[in-house]
């Protein structure tokens, strides 16, 4: 059975660090960084990528935007 | 752009199935985070993009945290007085009545200051889409208690939570609304979750297209968090969202269509 | 075309002149002495004529913001009220003066503060002229003399409005707008279908969007908007004045009175001369912007001058403005919805300069 794999790209800059995608994320892909981004946040980024489905969960509750989803069969 | 990606391979166009629309604009919004305005924000400009109406719509900003709401939806727009977005729309689309008009507006631009605006214009059944953010608190002045502030529920003008006996009760000015003869379709929904973002955009699918048959006042309560106001984190705010605002403001449809 | 020839209320004569200068959209809410306006709007049913939009609001507060929605649309829209509908109405006004907003307020002035009274008066002249609501801004304002003038005036506004992107207030009175006298009236023109570029009526692909909004929190940048009105005030001042003169060749002594005061002074003036008193009327058309040139020349041919309004004293302020001293300058006039007497004003002249 071919297996659905996902991808996000996360605008860091534009991210809050509110981390609802965080908490949304049915597969624990994302994390919040160490790291601040310009403005001081500790920006959201997909820690574990293999875990991505390219479910989109996280780009729908985004209030900023910030999160662009890929998904495809392999 | 600084941005982090997952798994290079899987990023091509091909393979695109969640991007910002362009109806957004580039400026950075200017919510704290974890905000439900910009969610409401980005999901109605999916509709204005999806549909194809950028250059029909008309967008009427309130006073509060989205005043400058013109600032992120590329569309045509008015910045109304405080309360008054309902009057306002309802002479764009007296005038522009093949444009598509909505009005956004927080519960104290709605429900405090603008109660008779709005349901006048509810009440003359004016074909326009009223977006309600409901988040109990007054959110850019810095706190203070809404029309819609919980009983109990503290705020920097109910420092000792809201004592409904000299403060008055949570208006739920979105059941008014409901009785009225004018509206034809008011539900109550959030976006704090992806399930609940998809359910609140299709209302505002449907509301353009009942506006399109000219049905009369369509107005969608989007039951919102307010992190800074009511001094939590985005996170923390939805489950108190949920488990106190919901039981309050019960999420569903108040008012749908006979059809 | 011939103009039509009609017997109407000041009232009637604004309400009709809209329907035929081509008035997109009128909005507003019943207050006496002016509601035979929106009253003969609902009975002429223009909607069903030339399209134009007749609402009754809930308020006066959400008339004119109904005025501002429309106006935003580069549509002609206007609303009238009297002096408390036109206080509720202050905070409309602000914002379609910041947003720079075409549009017409008609103030058929009853007498005050508060409830007052539903006679005329014409205590609304420091509200009309210096703002009325908060912030740096000034409307156009048009004082009518008879039914006629608040028919023309109508038009006259909208052109105004339109040249300056500014809101214009026809400053009525409660005698002006329920007198009946005859009027000639313009013939139909259609509505306009030009849409200002800065108009919202929906964003296409060719052009940046468009906001009407009166906010912006940088204070350079508002600096910069307020400086750009002022330049458009004194723009307004220097090519929008407009007066009449009734025999001030030869006076010794000045009135100026507007309005419903301005057609008492003329028999005033009469009654003056035929006791010997060279008396002349100056008549301010325009009240923003003030004649403060003319009233500053004829300083220089008279003894003294009496302003006469229906109020405790207001235009007489913008008067001693413009004599800056040269003369004497003296108020007179009726208040609490009083029409001042032709005699009464004679009276008046002679006991503050001939003495006795």
């Amino acid at each position: 059975m071919a297996k659905i794999r996902g991808s996000i790209v996360v605008n860091v800059e534009r991210c809050k660090g509110c981390e609802v995608c965080m908490v949304t994320c049915p597969t624990g892909t994302i994390e919040m960084a160490k790291e601040v981004n310009g403005k001081g946040y500790n920006y959201a980024f997909p820690a574990n990528p293999e875990l991505c489905i390219g479910c989109a969960n996280c780009a729908m509750v985004c209030p900023d935007g910030v999160i662009t989803v890929y998904k495809t069969k392999i | 752009m600084v941005e982090f990606s997952g798994i290079k391979e899987i990023i091509k166009p091909g393979n695109l199935v969640y991007k910002k629309t362009n109806i957004m604009t580039e400026n950075s919004l200017s919510y704290c985070p974890g905000c439900g305005h910009g969610t409401a924000h980005r999901i109605l400009a999916e509709i204005i993009g999806e549909e194809g109406l950028q250059s029909e719509t008309i967008g009427v900003s309130p006073v509060g945290c989205s005043v400058f709401m013109y600032n992120y939806l590329d569309i045509d727009w008015q910045e109304a007085a405080h309360g008054r977005a309902p009057a306002v729309a309802t002479a764009i689309k007296r005038l522009l009545p093949e444009k598509f008009v909505f009005t956004y507006q927080g519960d104290g631009d709605l429900a405090a200051i603008g109660t008779a605006e709005t349901i006048h214009a509810c009440n003359r059944g004016e074909n326009i889409l009223i977006i309600f953010i409901n988040n109990g608190i007054y959110g850019m002045t810095g706190g203070q208690m809404a029309p819609t502030t919980l009983p109990g529920m503290k705020s920097s003008t109910s420092p000792y939570g809201r004592d409904v006996k000299t403060m008055g009760f949570p208006l739920k000015i979105t059941d008014i609304v409901a009785s009225l003869p004018g509206s034809y379709y008011v539900t109550r929904q959030s976006v704090h979750t992806a399930a609940n973002v998809k359910k609140t955009k299709k209302a505002i699918r449907k509301s353009f297209q009942y506006q399109k048959l000219n049905k009369g006042t369509c107005l969608i309560e989007i039951v919102s968090n307010c992190p800074s106001g009511w001094k939590m984190t985005p996170v923390q705010s939805n489950k108190w969202m949920e488990e106190n605002m919901f039981p309050y403001y019960p999420l569903g449809d108040l008012k749908t269509p006979e059809e | 075309m011939e103009k039509e020839l009609r017997l109407m209320k000041g009232n009637e004569a604004v309400a009709e002149a809209a329907i035929r200068a081509g008035v997109d959209g009128y909005f507003g809410y019943p207050i006496t002495p002016q509601t035979e306006i929106i009253e003969y709007l609902m009975e002429a049913n223009p909607a069903e004529t030339t399209g134009m939009i007749v609402l009754q609001a809930e308020s006066e507060v959400a008339a004119i913001n109904m005025v501002y929605g429309g106006a935003a649309c580069g549509k002609k829209v206007m609303t009238s009220s009297s002096s408390p509908g036109i206080s509720l109405k202050q905070e409309g006004i602000t914002y379609i003066a910041g947003a720079e907003l075409p549009c017409l307020i008609v103030n058929v002035v009853r007498g005050g503060p508060g409830l007052g009274t539903i006679q005329p008066a014409q205590s609304d002249y420091f509200q009309a002229t210096k703002g009325g609501g908060h912030g740096d801004y000034h409307l156009i304002v048009l004082a009518p003399a008879s039914v006629q003038e608040m028919a023309d005036f109508v038009d006259l506004s909208f052109e105004l409005a339109f040249k300056y992107r500014n809101p214009v207030m026809m400053l009525s009175d409660g005698a002006i707008g329920q007198m009946m006298e005859k009027v000639y009236l313009s013939p139909q023109k259609e509505r306009s279908k030009t849409v200002p570029e800065w108009a919202t009526t929906g964003k296409p692909s060719t052009r940046e969007r468009n906001i009407i909004t009166s906010l912006d929190l940088d204070p350079n940048r508002q600096e910069l908007f307020n400086r750009k009105l002022l330049a458009k005030y004194n723009e307004i001042r220097e090519k929008e004045v407009r007066f009449e003169e009734f025999q001030c060749e030869d006076a010794e002594y000045l009135l100026v009175a507007y309005g419903t005061s301005a057609r008492v002074c003329q028999k005033s003036v009469q009654l003056a001369r035929e006791q010997g008193i060279k008396a002349g009327l100056l008549r301010p058309i325009t009240l923003f912007p003030f004649p403060t040139k003319r009233i500053k020349e004829l300083a220089d041919n008279v003894k003294g001058m009496l302003s006469v309004e229906m109020s405790a004293g207001q235009m007489v302020e913008d008067v001693l403005l413009s004599v800056s001293g040269k003369v004497p300058v003296y108020h007179f006039g009726r208040m609490g919805g009083i029409v001042t007497t032709p005699e009464e004003v004679v009276e008046s002249l002679k006991s503050n300069f001939i003495g006795g």
